[in-house]
């Protein structure tokens, strides 16, 4: 199953992917699109991707939770236009028990926000745009047009 | 056989942010071969609006994160990559 995806993110349905008999505990995470940034009110955000890395990247994450814990991972992460309260991202881990179910979840998510290149441009409400850049002074970067 | 100081079109792809300042999600740079990535960047950063990239910003080459010092091999597709903001 590829791990991006444009269309709306059902996580019901990657839930009941890894379910299984066996495994008697499932942990999901949500990442959701939040209505502030910095004190900014955000309105949409336009998530983008370097898609062929970004998919090999996450299917390189979830392999190796699968080979560090007994468990079963879902993971798909939207591009493209989101409004508030979207699910951008999720994951949902799998497992005999619970203890490592939520271990795996916490891996993935945070693999992914580390590796996987995946960018997104937040829209204000005051019309302007910044890119979300967690390496800038508030986090985000507006690029305003060199002086003449 | 190609020699060190031939010269070949390395494919640049830009992407968020990069690709606005640059006004394009993809390069096509004539440069000696072989070069390592930092002299890549440094070319990218010489067009106009490439000021606003970083010195040393995070690179791929096929699809893997590689290190400023590393060599690009004709046919390699590069990529600079703005801080990832996934999740």
């Amino acid at each position: 199953m590829p791990h991006l995806t444009h269309a709306a993110i059902d996580a019901a349905a990657l839930a009941h992917r890894v379910q299984s008999p066996a495994r008697g505990a499932a942990v999901s995470f949500l990442g959701l699109v939040r209505d502030h940034h910095g004190g900014r009110t955000v309105e949409r955000l336009d998530y983008s991707a370097y898609e062929p890395m970004a998919e090999t990247e996450c299917a390189r994450i979830v392999s190796e939770a699968e080979s560090r814990w007994p468990v079963a991972i879902a993971l798909e992460h939207r591009l493209g236009r989101l409004t508030i309260g979207d699910v951008a991202v999720a994951v949902v881990a799998a497992a005999p028990h619970r203890a490592v179910a939520f271990e795996a979840c916490r891996f993935v998510i945070d693999e992914v926000k580390a590796r996987v290149p995946i960018w997104k441009r937040e829209h204000y409400s005051d019309g302007t745009v910044g890119w979300v850049d967690p390496t800038a002074a508030g986090g985000v970067v507006a690029d305003r047009p060199d002086p003449p | 056989m190609t020699g060190p100081a031939a010269s070949a079109a390395v494919r640049v792809l830009l992407f968020a942010r990069y690709a606005d300042v640059l006004g394009a999600d993809a390069l096509s740079l004539e440069l000696p071969l072989p070069a390592t990535l930092e002299q890549v960047v440094a070319a990218v950063r010489a067009l106009p609006g490439g000021h606003r990239l970083p010195p040393h910003p995070l690179c791929a080459i096929n699809l893997e994160q590689r290190a400023a010092d590393t060599l690009v091999q004709p046919g390699d597709e590069v990529a600079l990559l703005p801080p990832l903001a996934g999740g």
